[in-house]
């Protein structure tokens, strides 16, 4: 039962994160490579973005964490590693490129699926490959 | 540098969203709404720890379905990549081994980590921003300067 109100409790989530991504236009890649030219055509939208939805977790993450459990389950599933490590910094390199290059992060890409074309689709199924691909070599490596 | 289509008040609207939406998942759920993190879990499984991320990935998809049928934003169907397809191709695949090295992306590290005081979260950050900033310099004014 609890599994199943945990389900619905994330598509909840999910629609609300692909609403506002929808709301605050950062679907549209043209956009967040604005964002991204300061020394260009800047469009200083996305800072806002990224500032409400920090100013809002900046409140209730805290706050979230004082109590013993979440609501409907049993922990917190908090990453476990706290060491700056390569991987962190390189992931992130590797990662930014690929955003700059056309305009899409995950969320925005994945909402983004609601458009049915077939540049998303294109660009979503090689994220889908970069990361299992990805997935499976840190598997065998460690 | 020139100032174009600023619309800080649904930038602000949506990022208050985006922010409830991790808020709701981390009280009810106890889990982080990094998306690169949800999806990467849903396209490759691990055993009983799959039908929430994929809940999560349907209610993204339908979050913008609702915005595109809503008709608060005619002509939001116009929006397309902008970029050819190898393009298209490079910019996934980086991104998709990235976030998977990374472990995570805007929403994961940029939001939820940074709000929770991570010095991992805030590397990663930098080192996305720094990078895409870069990037976008790099194609609009060196290359296609």
């Amino acid at each position: 039962m609890s599994q199943v109100l945990r389900g619905l409790c994330a598509l909840a989530a999910g629609t609300l994160f692909g609403l506002g991504l929808s709301i605050a236009q950062m679907i549209d890649p043209a956009k967040v490579l604005n964002f991204l030219d300061v020394f260009g055509t800047w469009d200083p939208s996305l800072a806002f973005v990224m500032g409400g939805g920090l100013a809002v977790n900046a409140i209730a993450t805290p706050l979230t964490l004082r109590r013993p459990h979440p609501l409907l389950e049993t922990r917190f599933h908090l990453p476990t590693l706290r060491q700056i490590d390569w991987r962190i910094v390189v992931g992130g390199l590797i990662f930014g490129v690929g955003w700059g290059l056309a305009g899409y992060c995950p969320g925005p890409m994945v909402t983004s699926l609601s458009f049915a074309n077939g540049d998303i689709l294109t660009i979503v199924l090689a994220y889908a490959v970069g990361t299992v691909v990805t997935r499976l070599t840190l598997e065998r490596v460690g | 540098m020139t100032i174009v289509n600023f619309t800080p008040w649904p930038a602000l609207l949506g990022g208050a969203l985006i922010g409830l939406s991790a808020a709701l998942l981390l009280f009810l759920n106890g889990r982080i709404a990094g998306i690169s993190r949800i999806a990467g879990g849903a396209i490759h499984p691990k055993k009983g720890d799959f039908s929430w991320r994929l809940m999560f990935v349907i209610g993204l998809v339908l979050g913008g379905f609702i915005y595109q049928w809503s008709g608060i934003a005619p002509g939001v169907g116009h929006i397309t990549a902008l970029v050819d397809t190898p393009q298209l191709i490079a910019a996934g695949l980086l991104v998709g081994i990235g976030t998977t090295l990374g472990n995570g992306c805007t929403s994961g590290h940029g939001i939820c980590g940074l709000a929770r005081g991570s010095a991992r979260s805030l590397a990663a950050t930098l080192s996305f921003m720094l990078a895409a900033f870069v990037t976008v310099f790099v194609v609009r004014h060196v290359v296609g300067g």
